[in-house]
């Protein structure tokens, strides 16, 4: 049986991972978007926004950016269960003698990988924004990307659960994506959000990740960009993570 | 009769208010290639979701060598492949790729893993291909590559569930030749589904499915005896003549269609025409014969027809307008 999830989730894995390393156009479009924000909203605001917080505004939200690319590359990954049950593959893994469980895992993990080969890419420009990132600082942002990147694929999955095709795509990005990336943190500081939407980032569990990057790149400053420890940070993203999963691979499991 | 490997009593699905299938009750033997007929809609899917646990049923039960559906449902799943109806290849993965998922996901042993895909692959001819991406192949192709990739893990029954759907009809009669030959070369047992009544043919055993109730069960000969047999028509010299020596010399039903003898024979007809032939000796100027076809027993049982499309005449857009619409219902 543990061979049997094993197997699974491991060609789960791979098969993402082939198609990812297959299809460039795809690489290029979600390496596009940090690299946009990053350079053109970021360098631009530069300019405008003060160094209040003692560092540059570009400097600021490459966190934040990190943090971007994983938020979209994860979603989007673990979305393509939607695509496996539009074009019917879901089927081939459903009528297999294999947990659900494991599926949802395999799928959880692809995006992980996916998501982290990204974001160290994304990492690796640090010094072109004038920071300087020791080994163990870009090894404790990897690990911390790993973690939130699990989180939000297993978020992206539960979310694919519910959907069977993708006419609900746009609903998914405006009214779930695009606000969990503004209210975390990651282009301002939450701290001068007004009431009502700081509730919001509390219980957004982006706004831990970002966070906790902010700890690993940024550490030099933690007076004045952080919210939260990095302890709590830490337990947040695992917590929902696990609960993500499990609520996933139960939704899985229903049979009609 | 072999022993049975499947084994369905008094099976119920209904979603809501709506009875898919409605106490139905068969038998599958080892071996043989059992075909569910009916029209789209008569529960046929429905039957096959529960067959692979993909559904379970409001009641009744359904026992696949051995084991029941819904308590063992593992274990039915390692004993049985699937060629769904809609197709379930990644398009984007080589055919060999999407042969090696497979063979993970069954837990083929990782010694012989290569070897039984390479065979798969043989036995459907599709080895030179296998490291193209499924997206460049033809309909045809996918067909028999997802039936490569559900024997690969060496199932015991093999479920088709409208395996001809949407190809032409070279690659469909090239399909069923190929499926025909997979009990005795790949011992396994087949359960199909068809709307196509002529594909049904091949088949051992066949059940006739309509508004979710098995309306008439047994092999294709049987079956299109319930029609009565063969019909002769026969063009001669002088027709009145002629009947009247039928009747009285051959005691056969016959009759006058047009400028045609029309003769209704019980059961084969091929030892008929010769001793018509003789008996009519000199008169006969054409014959012609014709069979029942299991498309007329599906007429005569319900009253209606099993394709009301094949009237139209035109199958390709009907069956496009079909597919678009499964896309939509879903």
């Amino acid at each position: 049986m543990i061979q049997a999830d094993i197997n699974t989730i491991y060609i789960v894995v791979a098969r993402e991972l082939i198609k990812f390393f297959r299809d460039r156009g795809r690489f290029i479009a979600t390496m596009a978007r940090p690299l946009i924000w990053l350079f053109l909203v970021g360098g631009g605001m530069s300019r405008i926004v003060s160094t209040a917080m003692g560092i540059p505004y570009i400097q600021f939200i490459f966190p934040g950016i990190i943090g971007m690319t994983i938020l979209f590359s994860s979603i989007f990954s673990s979305i393509s269960v939607i695509w496996d049950k539009e074009f019917g593959f879901m089927k081939e893994m459903l009528a297999a003698p294999v947990s659900r469980f494991s599926i949802v895992v395999g799928k959880a993990l692809s995006g992980t990988a996916v998501s982290v080969i990204q974001a160290f890419m994304i990492v690796l420009l640090f010094p072109l924004l004038g920071l300087k990132l020791s080994l163990i600082q870009i090894m404790q942002t990897i690990g911390v990307s790993m973690l939130l990147a699990f989180c939000l694929s297993s978020l992206g999955i539960l979310i694919a659960s519910f959907y069977d095709s993708f006419e609900s795509f746009s609903v998914i990005m405006n009214f779930i994506v695009m606000p969990m990336f503004f209210l975390s943190g990651a282009m301002y500081p939450v701290q001068s959000l007004p009431h009502v939407l700081g509730i919001f980032t509390k219980i957004n569990p982006f706004t831990y990740g970002i966070d906790a990057l902010k700890h690993t790149v940024l550490p030099g400053y933690v007076l004045t960009t952080h919210d939260f420890p990095l302890g709590l940070d830490i337990a947040v993203i695992s917590f929902t993570s696990i609960f993500f999963v499990i609520i996933a691979g139960n939704v899985f499991e229903r049979k009609k | 009769m072999s022993l049975p490997i499947i084994k369905v009593k008094n099976l119920t699905k209904k979603f809501g208010s709506a009875t898919a299938v409605d106490d139905i009750s068969f038998t599958v033997a080892k071996g043989s290639i059992f075909g569910f007929l009916g029209p789209n809609g008569a529960g046929k899917t429905t039957t096959i979701n529960i067959l692979c646990t993909l559904l379970s049923p409001t009641s009744g039960s359904a026992i696949i060598d051995g084991h029941h559906c819904v308590e063992e449902s593992s274990e039915v799943r390692k004993k049985i492949g699937i060629v769904f109806q809609d197709n379930t290849l990644d398009k984007e993965l080589t055919a060999y790729e999407n042969l090696l998922f497979h063979s993970y996901l069954y837990c083929v042993p990782r010694a012989v893993r290569r070897k039984k895909i390479d065979e798969a692959l043989h036995f459907v001819n599709l080895h030179e291909r296998k490291d193209d991406p499924v997206k460049k192949f033809s309909g045809g192709m996918k067909r028999r590559l997802e039936v490569a990739r559900s024997l690969i893990h060496q199932p015991k029954i093999l479920f088709l569930d409208e395996p001809t759907l949407g190809l032409d009809p070279q690659s469909r009669t090239n399909l069923w030749e190929f499926i025909s030959r997979l009990p005795e070369e790949q011992g396994v047992t087949i359960f199909m589904t068809t709307h196509y009544m002529e594909e049904a043919e091949i088949c051992g055993e066949i059940s006739i499915i309509d508004k979710g109730k098995i309306i008439a069960s047994g092999s294709p000969d049987d079956l299109k005896k319930m029609v009565g047999g063969d019909v002769i028509y026969l063009k001669t010299r002088d027709n009145s003549s002629s009947l009247r020596d039928i009747r009285t010399l051959l005691h056969l039903d016959a009759e006058e269609r047009g400028e045609e003898i029309f003769i209704q024979v019980s059961g084969n007809s091929d030892a008929c025409i010769p001793t018509l032939i003789s008996a009519l000796s000199g008169r006969v100027v054409a014959v012609r014969m014709q069979r029942p076809a299991l498309n007329d027993v599906f007429l005569k049982l319900t009253g209606k027809d099993i394709r009301p499309e094949f009237i139209s005449g035109n199958n390709e857009i009907k069956d496009a307008i079909r597919s678009y619409r499964r896309k939509f219902d879903k």
